[in-house]
């Protein structure tokens, strides 16, 4: 993992290389420091609409040529919207990768926003909304993030609020492509069967000649501290109960992040890189919750994140149990890590389980790539090169440290969803 | 940027070794990667089961993992989770199947385990009732879930209840609570056995070594009483359209799922049918379909189509998920594409273009470890020859516009479907 190659051209674009010649494939990701917790009320939602018409087709690749192209050389392509980013990528036979290169670099500065096109998809990205709607864990997910974060950008969905997507327009969309699509607000990442030298070569042909812009002043909002628990309750139809318990969680760059990384090992069951590859039936959580026959299921984990987040566990209560008993428990196996911590064997465990995980997370070139450009933007590509490096470093005393002052009920957000079963 | 191409799995590097049991192991060694993937099928699916007790194979496959009669619950999911492996075992229509991966150093733990799990589970009472619980709460989700809602409902008016595909394989709210212990007992003596098994393994392992393992573990494994597979039975083609709808209170959007009976693997035209199915579903974004209902409509954010394949005549279907009020223009709008690839013969752009991406496609599915064990058992269950991979470009390019026209004339009618949808219950 440390044959990393940082480059960053005349324009201010950073770029990241890699050889990798297991197979004869490349993955090209170009991400862009600019994601929904930039943006304001009024206009949630935008840097994932803005992705979609990312789509929609530039003079040179016009709509559709390159969903075709892209297929039609055995290789495939998408976008994801996070909270501090927007990225694009295609993986690709190594041969083919040019395709990808200048589409990239097309759609920085060219993609055209066409008005029918924008409203064509408005009602695309309405039904993506809808579609989501018809779980119940969005509509929780929405209530505690919104309840969570009063002031800073993630307390909304990353797709955005309902009101929002009605009424934003072409040029709200356009401006944000023109203020945050540039070299200088810009991480590519290539990693596959190349010559390094070659690739950059062809990156800077391609990529050299786009004019730097003015860098954005990105619109963000430190979340004042929380002073208290705060709960949020969702009822709606339905026919199971959901508890979501979130705490206040440190950014990705704090030394405590990787830290509670380890707690959550114990706790419910091994994140991170290729976590979710090894089960969590002997963690904490899942002994206390599902094995007592009071939850259907546990999930915890915290997110990679630019700015403060959460740090949730998500549990489905059993059928015929209750979220009083699911959350007595939950609150006490909590209070217990706070007041005795871990053991060294608990710890040792999380730490092979990270080994193995992270193992299973790089073996692709498509998910490497992913997890450079992200470290990239939240740090540095170092992050995800030190990443097991890191865990290993913690100690059972870090980890009832962090419990102790992370896992406070005053700085936790509690939502029920509570079915209502046809009833008002 | 390089034109070196890698050799795809094939006869020359594939080890395949017929144990004196039945069971069939193929191996593949690959040390681009430090993990080890150990998957595999048995003949022991749903179809053998009593609908009334529809979910009788998939509860049993589950509880295997949750006691033996060397290991309870907590050591067998330690011995796996404290080096950071994983293995289940799923049931399915025809065969059931089971899924392992750890560092390539663990491989032999990870075929202790599963060789304790197939041949040793205890059933244990309060194992179990936990597992039950946890299905029936997972089935009680599902039935406010619109896309599970509308899929059943299809495959329910697809296939009349005398066919093992009418049922669902994972049971319902009513047949979870019939399946007793001494029910999955007896499943698992008659239909678990080494007979017809695969086990495919991919991973930086030496083949011979790999074979051993299982051989030293599995290789003593006989189970005189097992029967054979079952062949799915045939149907004839739907012969009117068939429409249910199901409301669902509080959802947002409409689900629809619509379709006929497809081919199966080993059909001799799946490889037209599937083809045509890109042209119709999938290929760029989404097929002509994609094009039509998201692009120049913007009906729906998900609009594409599908072959199951499978043993038996699995479903050919177009799925969406559209604006409850725009349910009928999207549904007319995809027949109308139906018609028209039941009409005519696809373009020869349209031929090239969907030859390339499924050519073109191998290297990325055959990155990592997943894809090649997913390729080889594939090849395995369906007779498709060590040199599958090998040959695939040639079949494939062999194919004309006709053969697709054909296909798709010969399982879809457009005016004999079966369509499910399944959303709010205050849209008509």
């Amino acid at each position: 993992m440390n044959d990393v190659t940082r480059h960053v051209l005349d324009n201010g674009l950073v770029v990241l290389l890699k050889e990798v010649h297991n197979a004869p494939i490349i993955s090209w990701w170009v991400l862009y420091r600019i994601g929904s917790r930039n943006e304001r009320s009024g206009q949630t939602g935008i840097s994932h609409w803005v992705e979609h018409m990312m789509f929609k087709g530039t003079d040179q690749f016009p709509a559709g040529y390159l969903d075709k192209a892209i297929d039609r050389e055995g290789g495939n392509w998408n976008a994801q919207t996070s909270m501090d980013y927007t990225a694009y990528h295609e993986t690709l036979p190594a041969d083919r990768i040019d395709l990808a290169l200048r589409a990239e670099a097309d759609r920085m500065m060219n993609a055209r926003f066409d008005a029918e096109e924008v409203e064509s998809e408005r009602t695309v990205i309405i039904s993506e909304r809808q579609g989501a709607e018809n779980s119940p864990l969005f509509w929780l997910g929405e209530e505690v993030q919104g309840a969570a974060f009063r002031v800073h950008g993630y307390h909304h969905e990353i797709i955005g609020d309902m009101t929002d997507l009605k009424t934003m327009t072409r040029d709200d969309l356009y401006n944000h492509y023109q203020r945050h699509y540039m070299p200088n607000n810009a991480i590519a990442v290539a990693i596959g069967d190349f010559d390094s030298a070659t690739m950059l070569a062809r990156i800077n042909e391609l990529y050299g000649s786009i004019p730097a812009g003015e860098k954005p002043n990105l619109f963000s909002r430190p979340e004042p501290e929380q002073m208290g628990e705060r709960r949020v309750r969702v009822e709606r139809p339905g026919n199971a109960s959901f508890l979501d318990f979130s705490y206040r969680a440190p950014a990705v760059t704090h030394e405590d992040w990787f830290k509670l990384m380890m707690l959550d090992s114990v706790l419910s069951g091994p994140g991170g890189p290729g976590g979710g590859n090894v089960g969590n039936k002997t963690s904490r959580l899942y002994q206390a919750l599902v094995k007592t026959e009071l939850a259907a299921s546990i999930h915890g984990g915290l997110s990679a994140t630019i700015d403060p987040y959460l740090y949730s566990f998500n549990v489905t209560v059993r059928s015929g149990r209750t979220l009083e008993e699911v959350e007595a428990v939950l609150e006490a196996q909590i209070e217990r890590v706070r007041e005795e911590g871990i053991t060294a064997e608990e710890l040792a465990k999380a730490k092979k389980q990270a080994r193995a995980a992270f193992a299973y997370g790089t073996e692709s070139v498509n998910s490497q790539a992913y997890w450079l450009a992200r470290a990239e933007n939240f740090d540095s590509y170092t992050w995800f090169t030190n990443y097991v490096a890191r865990l290993e470093a913690v100690t059972v005393e870090d980890v009832q440290d962090v419990a102790r002052r992370y896992l406070r009920p005053q700085a936790r957000t509690v939502g029920w969803f509570v079915p209502t079963n046809g009833k008002q | 940027m390089s034109n070196r191409t890698n050799s795809l799995p094939g006869p020359d590097n594939i080890t395949r070794v017929e144990l004196e049991n039945g069971i069939t192991v193929l191996v593949y060694e690959n040390y681009a990667a430090q993990s080890v993937v150990m998957t595999g099928t048995f003949v022991a699916g749903s179809i053998f089961e009593d609908p009334a007790k529809s979910g009788l194979a998939a509860m049993t496959a589950a509880s295997l993992m949750r006691g033996t009669h060397t290991r309870d619950f907590d050591t067998i999911h330690a011995g796996l989770e404290n080096i950071g492996a994983n293995l289940s075992v799923s049931g399915g229509v025809n065969r059931s199947s089971f899924y392992g991966k750890s560092l390539a150093e663990d491989l032999s733990t990870l075929a202790d385990s599963l060789n304790d799990v197939l041949r040793n589970p205890a059933f244990p009472v309060e194992q179990v009732e936990r597992l039950r619980g946890e299905i029936l709460t997972s089935l009680q989700i599902r039935q406010q879930d619109t896309r599970y809602r509308s899929s059943r409902a299809f495959r329910e008016n697809l296939y009349p209840n005398t066919h093992p595909y009418h049922h669902s394989s994972q049971g319902t709210l009513e047949s979870i609570p019939e399946v007793q212990i001494a029910d999955m007992e007896a499943f698992h003596r008659r239909h678990y056995g080494p007979a017809d098994m695969i086990v495919v393994i991919v991973g930086a392992v030496n083949a011979q070594a790999a074979i051993n393992i299982v051989r030293e573990r599995l290789g003593d494994w006989r189970n005189a009483d097992q029967p054979s597979a079952l062949p799915i039975p045939d149907l004839p083609p739907v012969e009117e359209t068939r429409r249910v709808s199901i409301g669902i209170p509080g959802k947002a959007q409409s689900d629809i799922v619509m379709g006929v009976l497809g081919p199966s693997r080993k059909a001799d035209d799946f490889r037209a049918a599937s083809l045509a199915n890109s042209v119709l579903g999938q290929f760029g974004m989404m097929g002509r379909i994609g094009a039509e209902v998201r692009e120049k409509l913007g009906l729906a954010y998900h609009a594409s189509s599908r072959i199951d394949g499978g043993h038996g005549p699995g479903p050919w279907s177009v799925n969406a998920g559209v604006n409850p009020a725009n349910v009928q223009l999207a549904t007319d709008r995809i027949v109308d594409e139906i018609r028209r690839i039941t009409a005519e013969p696809v373009s020869a752009e349209e031929l090239a273009d969907n030859q390339a991406y499924f050519t073109g496609h191998l290297p990325l599915q055959l990155e990592n470890n997943d894809g090649i064990a997913g390729s080889l058992l594939n090849m395995e269950t369906y007779d498709l020859g060590l040199d599958y991979l090998v040959n695939y470009g040639g079949e494939i390019n062999k194919l004309t516009r006709d053969d697709l026209l054909q296909a798709t004339r010969r399982y879809w009618n457009p005016d004999a479907f079966v369509l499910a949808v399944a959303g709010p219950d205050n849209v008509s």
